[in-house]
């Protein structure tokens, strides 16, 4: 946030605008010192998410059309609308099961790392399957951005996908891209920033089709998670994740790590709780 | 309300637990599912129609296709080895015009001028200057062709196809598929391939895929291939074939490699590293039309100068050591000729000679130096000083007639060169590979077998083609 800033020297309207902004975009590269918010990229293999780590940092992290390429996670930072992002791109996974290493590495970054907002970057051409991804990372946190990306591949083939209908679904902004084009970049960064800054608040869509039955037998769980760590937002999840036997968050809870994570979040999200 | 504890929680979980007849992870895992279709569903319009061609699909049965799929391969890589072979001579020739024909004898006049002494002279400019000019000259045309090309059938998702043609063998070696996807990094660097097997989650797959990853010929190796490929091989077919005979015999060597990557998996996950193959999903990503000028610029700088860069660093000392063993007498003999005498009758065993065997060790901390080693030791070791170099520890680049009457003066035979390619693939890894295969695994047993297995099997593998070439051939 832009606080304490002098006079601007450009017309005051320039300084909600994503182009403006984004024309001001400053790629730090490796300069992660100071940073106000950290961003997290989440995504299944070969969205793009190198690519829009090296579009937004300047780094060269390298790029190549194949899976499994980023094996371990990258930083990099970038300064958007006077703050400063620190960005970390995340192996690509299928799903946050934690079944295997990558996506290990992954959910435990989106839940005990805390970013102030989790990009997830989708394939438009294969989005039914990059939901599923999606829907995991909104079960975790709230604080989400999805970028639909290769909508210029999506376009080639022929098909249609409406980003406004898919915000209102999954209650988070949604972003349309073409990466490698650098196309929609300045909207990425301006809907990165309203999360980080909580000038947008998210009300992520849950996921429903449980049975009733599971239903009912885990809200008093829910509530006894809730008493003892008041702070998560994401109760439901860890409740389900304990009765799938998730070694990982059955020792958070045991250690009491969980309690400890979003201790210091602003007020916005703890409403959003209660 | 009661005070709740941490055990209460974990008691709740097992009656609920108790209470469900049906798997949960299954039940959520579907509700994901459905979800995702349906948000998917509501977002997405299809197109009316479908496309009468589709173009991945059917470029995918052509490359993967049982009977195509490596005949295409095998293509593919000889047309991007000529293409950097053929591609390589003129600007290299150039560079090295420059560099050592021009540069060179100015440096000495300069500083012949300034008057330093001899020694000093010695070891800057015809040891440190002269094999790093020597290793840019070599190196650098091939690598500015070579990775654009490679980075362009990456970027055009070429390689996961590959991986996928190459999975089904993998997995009858007992490796994990993946490790395909490792090996392709290995041609470019043993270093970055051994890095690149933290894909691979099993720790016994993930081993195997470490020692076997020096099997695949990383750059460094390349310019010897090429140059002992296109002196001898060439040199057996008129010259117009030249070109593609030489390719040919590297990708021979390359794919000797890819065999001896899956013999050795299998030996290992049949004896010390035994266990069950892991399965995996290997997505086939769609075909895109590469960002050509970008990828040229990305692989130019990471790729190209980033190695060249590395072959430097270890060049210039590399080139003060040799010119320093050449120079420094013991008795009436410098260093450098007592290791070559003392390794020469165990060279001629294994059909290679003594200045190779000395060049190797040499060449430790980077291969791309054997070439440049190999000619200053033959210079010395003939005495063929006076007539082609410019004077002992002094390497230099001749054309390719002067460098083959130097190498038939130091006795070479095309024996010697076969097992000179030969070993240049089974050899030790790097300085650099062997450090980055401790870090990874940790072990020193393993970063030994990592090292001196391939050694050993070069040991053997010349020994035995030259044994049979003196039966049949003399």
């Amino acid at each position: 946030m832009a606080v304490g800033t002098a006079v601007p020297k450009f017309h005051p309207a320039c300084e909600n605008c994503a182009i403006h902004n984004a024309a001001n975009l400053k790629k730090l590269g490796f300069n992660m010192t100071n940073w106000d918010y950290m961003v997290a990229l989440v995504g299944n293999p070969n969205t793009g998410k190198s690519t829009v780590f090296n579009a937004l940092t300047g780094l060269r992290q390298h790029t190549g059309n194949w899976p499994g390429k980023t094996v371990t996670r990258a930083e990099g930072g970038y300064n958007y609308s006077d703050s400063n992002y620190k960005l970390v791109d995340l192996p690509g996974t299928y799903s946050l099961m934690a079944t295997s290493l990558d996506e290990e590495i992954a959910r435990d970054f989106v839940l005990f790392g805390q970013p102030d907002v989790t990009v997830v970057v989708v394939d438009a051409t294969r989005l039914e399957r990059n939901l599923n991804l999606v829907l995991q990372v909104l079960e975790i946190t709230d604080r989400v951005v999805v970028c639909l990306n290769l909508m210029d591949e999506a376009k080639r083939k022929g098909l249609k996908v409406d980003e406004r209908c898919l915000a209102r679904d999954l209650g988070v902004p949604v972003v349309a891209t073409s990466m490698r084009q650098k196309e929609g970049l300045p909207e990425l960064l301006k809907a990165v920033d309203e999360v980080a800054s909580g000038k947008v608040v998210c009300r992520p869509h849950r996921v429903k089709d449980l049975s009733k039955k599971i239903e009912t037998l885990i809200a008093p769980l829910v509530k006894q998670i809730q008493s003892l760590f008041p702070t998560l937002p994401n109760t439901r999840w860890v409740a389900l994740r304990l009765l799938d036997g998730d070694q990982r968050i059955i020792e958070a809870v045991k250690n009491g790590e969980l309690g400890k994570l979003h201790q210091n979040t602003p007020l916005t999200l703890q409403l959003e709780v209660a | 309300m009661n005070t709740l504890t941490i055990n209460d929680i974990f008691d709740n979980v097992d009656s609920i637990r108790g209470k469900l007849d049906t798997n949960v992870h299954d039940q959520i895992t579907e509700a994901l599912y459905t979800d995702a279709a349906r948000i998917a569903d509501r977002a997405v319009t299809l197109p009316n129609e479908k496309p009468r061609f589709d173009f991945d699909r059917t470029l995918d049965k052509i490359v993967t296709s049982r009977i195509w799929g490596f005949p295409l391969m095998i293509l593919l890589f000889t047309l991007v080895f000529w293409l950097t072979i053929e591609g390589a001579n003129t600007p290299s020739a150039m560079l090295a015009t420059l560099l050592l024909d021009t540069i060179y004898p100015a440096l000495k006049s300069t500083v012949g001028t300034i008057g330093i002494p001899w020694w000093l002279d010695g070891l800057l400019i015809d040891g440190v200057y002269l094999a790093t000019a020597w290793v840019i000259a070599v190196m650098l045309p091939p690598m500015a062709i070579f990775f654009p090309l490679f980075t362009l059938l990456e970027d055009f998702g070429y390689l996961p196809r590959v991986a996928f043609n190459l999975d089904n063998m993998f997995k009858k070696s007992g490796a994990h598929g993946k490790q395909s996807l490792s090996m392709m990094m290995g041609f470019g660097c043993n270093a970055a391939g051994v890095i690149s097997t933290r894909i691979i989650d099993s720790p016994r797959e993930r081993l195997i895929a470490i020692i076997t990853n020096n099997f695949a010929l990383c750059n460094g190796r390349w310019p010897t291939q090429i140059l002992v490929a296109s002196l001898f091989m060439g040199a057996l077919v008129p010259s117009y074939w030249g070109g593609l005979i030489s390719a040919l015999s590297v990708v021979g060597v390359a794919l000797l490699g890819v065999f001896f990557s899956f013999a050795v998996s299998w030996g290992l996950s049949k004896t010390v590293l035994k266990g069950e193959v892991s399965t995996f999903s290997l997505e086939l990503p769609p075909y895109r039309p590469p960002n050509i000028l970008q990828t040229i610029y990305t692989s130019v700088i990471d790729r190209t100068l980033v190695v060249l860069w590395r072959a430097i660093l270890f060049a210039a000392p590399a080139g003060a050591v040799i010119w320093l063993s050449a120079n420094i007498q013991i008795g009436n003999l410098s260093i450098a000729e007592h290791m070559i005498n003392f390794l020469n009758p165990f060279g001629l065993l294994i059909g290679l000679n003594g200045v190779i065997l000395v060049a190797y060790i040499v060449a430790i901390p980077a291969n791309e130096i054997v070439i440049p080693t190999v000619l200053m030791l033959t210079v010395l070791s003939t005495g063929a000083a006076n007539g082609m170099g410019a004077g002992p520890g002094v390497m230099f680049e001749g054309s390719e007639t002067e460098t083959m009457a130097l190498l038939s003066m130091g006795n070479w035979t095309l024996l010697t060169a076969v097992n000179l390619m030969v070993f240049s693939l089974l050899h030790n890894p790097c300085s650099t590979t062997i450090y980055t295969i401790y870090k990874e695994t940790g072990s020193v047993k393993w970063t030994m077998i990592a090292s001196l297995l391939p050694a050993a099997m070069g040991v053997g593998l010349c020994f035995a083609i030259a044994s049979v070439w003196q039966l049949f051939i003399g």
